[in-house]
């Protein structure tokens, strides 16, 4: 058996940026010729900060105000996106509670990761996250997501989400139903009102751990290292 | 059904035929007949949809197998025209001329399987894999358990059980 | 024109209500929508709650400075408005600042936020952003066509440009309103009226799960609430110009929220009803039957 893999020549295959931003040379308008590199040149390279927890009754009021009005992004992956359209029809009607869907990362407070992650959606997720203003919350919905759950011994989707996203509610299940998705948003209600929801300050703090986790498997990063 | 295999048998060497129901046929033909028999299938016996492309890893006789599954869309039947190709540098001849959604099953397959079909357009690009750096996934010498526990991080402490034999403990506990 | 302190604190106030009232409004509207189709819809204080949170974000990125420019003129479109309309006919304190020519400047406030808020979500760079503005500005074009025809037959029929002076015409009970004495300009301000406030069949604007949220993708945070303030004074302010052009205006707050309430729940009414246009139906729609309805209606009073 040995023997034959020598034989078989690594497939490996091209790797495909888009062409947008790929290192090109670009004539200006005066005549002279400038290189540009898309991705240092148009992208944000900072680092994140930290946003700043306010205290006493201010931070109350405004941890109230971010509980009562939880904005969802609308990022389906997995069998998991099956079960958030349910959450808008009349039988759950996820309006009552305040929550609502964003079709923007830059306008919603929440992510659900609905289900398994593949790498290349992976890639997506830690783009549309980082793109989310802060303070922002992660809900891991179903057990792909906390142990890799039927995809456990797959080639290509994660086992733990918590080491490459800070996740803050966990939902048990495969499929969770709506109802349980309904009961994670209570208890991130709960988090957040306790001032315990702070994930986001989090990823900050340890980014350097998170990105080295997110190379290691992302094997195209062609992308600023924190997208803004 | 009887009719066309029979015509094809005239034309064609098949090494092996089966034939599932009166409506499904497997025909296996040499490398590089397949080609020629898709063309002719498609243009003058009225199979002209394309159903799919898939290939299996016979590691054992170091051979892959192609299957083109093609249908008829007025009598309801379909044949999957197989081709045996060598395992090492396997490469094919690309269909992509015959049907536009040849494209990305070809590259489908050499992104997962590692068969090349030179010629087929953006076939090297990456299709789900994006920078996949180890042998491809779907040949059976890689090792898919080992690379998750590698690469992904495994949950300690998680427990599997066969689910035939937990199903019986459980069902069945006296016997 | 009186420019004192007093006045300018009796403006603000007036604005105040009028924000809270289109807010409250704007969250009645969509408790009703959702009863059409059976849920109960968002808690009625659900807008203030969404406004402090959208205040109390941090922006973190920026993509120059007509994006920050793009809400606060968007916002002076919808202050605008409401600045230069006598909103409680008769009152010398809610009668804003008013004067005789108000009406045109108000038509051109309309097309000023629009114009404020392109600009603004062009530089956001985001490719919806991009084909919600250039829809947003074709449609409004076409609307603003059947509106400033019903406005040119008000003011042929009343020799005037003065909104005040429109709405003292049609005091003395419900008979003198323009809606019975201009019916055909009415129809024609009332289709227009559909496309001002961006209620389906004519939200292909903000277009939800199309071009997901259209020109304000890239908005965060207080950009957002910015425009979302904007978006509760405006719809006010459009409803109280209507009332006061064709429903003869109102003479105190009560007759004004049930007047507003209503010609807004008019457009609410049309839009859980009838699905999207595209935007060349909607362009061909407003370019047909309100477009004829408001030429005759001036050919009426030539």
């Amino acid at each position: 058996m040995e023997k034959e893999n020598k034989n078989i020549p690594l497939v490996k295959t091209k790797t495909f940026i888009n062409p947008e931003n790929e290192k090109r040379s670009v004539t200006a308008p005066d005549g002279s010729i400038i290189e540009i590199d898309p991705i240092k040149d148009y992208f944000c390279q900072d680092r994140p900060k930290e946003y700043k927890v306010r205290s006493g009754a201010v931070e109350k009021f405004l941890n109230w105000a971010r509980a009562e009005s939880l904005w969802v992004l609308g990022f389906g992956t997995g069998c998991g996106s099956i079960e958030i359209p349910p959450l808008v029809t009349p039988r759950f009607d996820m309006y009552r509670y305040g929550v609502q869907m964003r079709p923007t990362p830059r306008q919603s407070n929440v992510f659900i990761i609905s289900g398994y992650l593949s790498v290349k959606t992976l890639k997506r997720a830690i783009r549309s996250y980082e793109q989310m203003p802060s303070p922002k919350y992660i809900i891991a919905l179903g057990s792909c997501t906390i142990n890799g759950g039927m995809y456990w011994d797959s080639y290509n989707t994660i086992n733990r989400l918590d080491h490459y996203m800070p996740v803050d509610v966990y939902i048990a299940g495969c499929m969770p139903r709506p109802e349980a998705l309904l009961a994670g948003f209570a208890k991130l209600k709960e988090l957040i009102k306790a001032g315990k929801a702070e994930k986001a300050n989090e990823y900050v703090r340890n980014l350097d751990w998170y990105k080295a986790n997110q190379k290691k498997i992302i094997k195209d990063w062609n992308m600023p290292d924190y997208n803004w | 059904m009887q009719k066309i295999i029979q015509d094809i048998e005239s034309r064609y060497s098949v090494s092996e035929k089966e034939i599932r129901r009166n409506n499904l046929c497997f025909l296996t033909i040499p490398k590089n007949q397949a080609i020629s028999l898709v063309t002719y299938l498609r243009d003058y016996q009225g199979y002209s949809a394309f159903t799919l492309l898939t290939a299996v890893d016979w590691i054992e006789e170091g051979h892959f197998q192609l299957t083109y599954l093609l249908n008829n869309p007025t009598n309801y039947t379909e044949i999957g025209v197989r081709t045996m190709i060598e395992r090492d540098h396997a490469t094919m001849e690309s269909a992509h001329h015959l049907w536009e959604s040849m494209q990305t099953y070809q590259r489908e397959l050499k992104e997962m399987f590692g068969i090349d079909f030179p010629g087929s357009p953006r076939v090297d690009e990456d299709f789900i894999l994006e920078g996949w750096t180890d042998i491809p996934p779907y040949r059976r010498d890689f090792d898919t358990k080992k690379y998750a526990e590698e690469t992904y991080f495994p949950r300690p402490g998680r427990e599997t059980n066969d689910p035939a034999e937990y199903m019986k403990s459980k069902l069945f506990p006296n016997d | 024109m009186d420019y004192s302190i007093t006045k300018f604190l009796w403006t603000l106030l007036g604005l105040f209500i009028v924000l809270n009232w289109g807010m409250l409004m704007s969250s009645t509207m969509r408790r009703i929508g959702a009863r059409v189709s059976g849920r109960f819809g968002i808690p009625w204080y659900q807008p203030w709650i969404d406004l402090t949170k959208l205040y109390s974000l941090k922006s973190q990125v920026s993509h120059g400075a007509m994006f920050f420019l793009g809400p606060v003129f968007r916002l002076m479109g919808g202050v605008g408005i409401f600045l230069f309309l006598p909103i409680i006919y008769g009152s010398d304190h809610w009668s804003n600042y008013s004067f005789s020519g108000d009406l045109i400047l108000i038509l051109y406030f309309q097309f000023f936020g629009m114009l404020g808020m392109a600009l603004g979500a062009g530089e956001g760079g985001h490719p919806h952003s991009a084909i919600g503005i250039s829809r947003g500005l074709s449609q409004f074009t076409t609307i603003e066509v059947p509106m400033t025809l019903a406005v040119i037959s008000l003011a042929i029929q009343y020799q005037t440009l003065s909104i005040s002076d429109i709405v003292a015409a049609q005091q003395g009970g419900f008979t003198t309103w323009t809606l019975w004495t201009n019916p055909l300009a009415t129809a024609a301000g009332m289709l227009s009226l559909l496309g001002a406030f961006g209620h389906s069949p004519f939200n292909l604007v903000k277009a939800p799960n199309e071009i997901p949220i259209g020109p304000p993708t890239e908005y965060h945070g207080v950009f957002l609430g910015v425009l979302r303030t904007n978006g509760a004074i405006l719809h006010v302010a459009e409803a109280a110009l209507f009332m006061n052009l064709f429903f003869g205006g109102a003479t105190n707050w009560v007759e004004l929220i049930v007047k507003t309430f209503l010609i807004y729940f008019w457009s609410v009414f049309v839009g859980t009803v009838f699905p999207r246009f595209r935007i060349e139906q909607s362009v061909r729609w407003f370019l047909k039957v309100p477009t004829i309805i408001g030429i005759i209606a001036i050919i009426i009073f030539l």
